[in-house]
């Protein structure tokens, strides 16, 4: 039974404590929320359990160990969505779905990148050049880029911001189908995606009086 | 093993296309190069034995400057589009992909450089006995500028004005390449060997192969932080 987890997490970004001893763990199939107001380091977990930031004390264990051991093995295990669509414009919206299955390591198989693009319906697009994309069609080619190979954890990063309702709905399927396959998702969103899931409130770690004069020693 | 040299070559594969579909950037590079060295004609005069005397140095240090001006290129949009935070998370060594965008870099603008540097060194009255070494010279030293640029390059990822440290960075540490570079092509004019420096040349590009996807790709996780 895969898990991720994360103990004692503490981060500090430009001398302000962000969060501090926060604890989580998600466990196949499970759906972990982000909650917090603007600010409050939403998108700094997710970053950090990406393994893109480093926390200045705590850790993270995937299955019991630490992912700084073997980073490499971890990264494959992960996708991350961030703010940033990461689209290439000068590509066409195939040209950029290919090249990033190809860097997860996975042999591209052309059904899989035309069936990834379809979920989203950007089937009809693959030709096109992905500077005519609109924000929404390139947050759907990014999230396309998270079904078109198959990775354990995902970590979305306001992943139905500019999404039309149809693709939240799309978005809601993909979600579902990939805890039903036993992934794991961290996510950070406005939008209630699925009802069933567990919430880590993260004011709840932040700006503590305590913590704050603590790490200012 | 395999899927290394697979990401490696998706990596560069990616790159060209790019550098195709933008095709304008090695243009710019190449053009900027030809008018600086056309500049030094006009601006020293047209005696044959002078522009003969100063040729392999005015090519070198143009050459020089348009490795510096394509440099920004090499990182700075894939770290605006968010591409390099994930790139930083592809399960592969980061110095590998480094190594992939710096030899992709160096064929879109070192190469091309290379192929005009010939028409030039004829602009500049070089004797016909130096075009061979000045282009085994440019040959070893430009992937050196790259590699030694694309450190300079992820470190300034970010700064403000970095259209401006980037040189101060990266400048200095161009000069052994310039050093040897243009000496290689002065020796073999004035009748001396030219091989000394163009093994140091060679050497420098193999240290430079060694050590600078290290640093570079340590820059790149900073800059993703």
């Amino acid at each position: 039974m895969t898990d991720f987890s994360g103990k004692d997490l503490t981060c500090i970004r430009g001398e302000r404590v962000v969060f501090a001893r926060l604890t989580f763990s998600i466990r196949e199939g499970e759906l972990l929320y982000l909650q917090g107001p603007n600010g409050s380091g939403k998108s700094t977990l997710l970053r950090l359990m990406a393994g893109l930031l480093r926390p200045v004390s705590g850790e993270l264990l995937w299955n019991g160990q630490n992912i700084k051991e073997d980073g490499e093995k971890f990264r494959g295990q992960l996708h991350y969505v961030g703010h940033q669509d990461a689209v290439k414009t000068a590509l066409t919206v195939e040209e950029n779905l290919n090249f990033w299955a190809e860097m997860s390591g996975v042999k591209a198989r052309e059904h899989t990148v035309r069936d990834a693009l379809n979920t989203f319906s950007l089937g009809h697009l693959a030709t096109l050049p992905a500077k005519f994309l609109s924000a929404g069609q390139r947050k759907r080619l990014n999230l396309a880029r998270v079904c078109a190979t198959s990775a354990p954890l995902w970590l979305l990063d306001e992943p139905s911001n500019s999404l039309d309702t149809e693709s939240l709905i799309q978005l809601k399927r993909v979600i579902t189908a990939h805890r039903e396959k036993g992934g794991m998702i961290a996510v950070a969103t406005h939008d209630e995606l699925i009802s069933d899931s567990n919430t880590l409130n993260i004011s709840e770690f932040t700006n503590t009086k305590e913590t704050t004069l603590e790490f200012q020693l | 093993m395999s899927q290394c040299f697979q990401v490696f070559k998706s990596l560069i594969r990616r790159e060209l296309r790019l550098a195709i579909r933008h095709g304008s950037d090695s243009w710019m590079v190449v053009m900027f190069f030809v008018l600086v060295v056309i500049l030094f004609p006009l601006g020293v005069g047209p005696e044959p034995a002078i522009l003969t005397r100063i040729s392999s140095g005015v090519i070198w240090v143009a050459a020089l400057l348009s490795a510096m001006l394509s440099m920004d290129r090499l990182f700075q949009s894939d770290y605006e589009d968010g591409s390099l935070d994930l790139l930083v998370l592809i399960p592969q060594p980061l110095e590998l992909l480094v190594l992939a965008k710096t030899i992709a870099h160096w064929l879109t603008t070192g190469l091309p450089l290379i192929i005009v540097s010939p028409l030039l060194a004829l602009l500049l009255n070089m004797e016909a006995s130096g075009y061979g070494v000045l282009l085994a010279a440019l040959g070893l030293g430009t992937p050196t500028l790259s590699l030694v640029g694309a450190i300079g390059t992820a470190l300034t990822l970010g700064a403000r004005r970095s259209g401006v440290l980037l040189p101060l960075l990266i400048l200095p540490l161009f000069i052994p390449t310039l050093i040897f570079g243009v000496s290689a092509v002065d020796a073999e004019l004035t009748g001396l060997p030219s091989k000394p420096q163009l093994l140091i040349l060679g050497g420098l590009l193999l240290a430079a192969l060694a050590l600078c996807p290290w640093a570079s790709a340590a820059a790149l996780r900073q800059a993703s932080e």
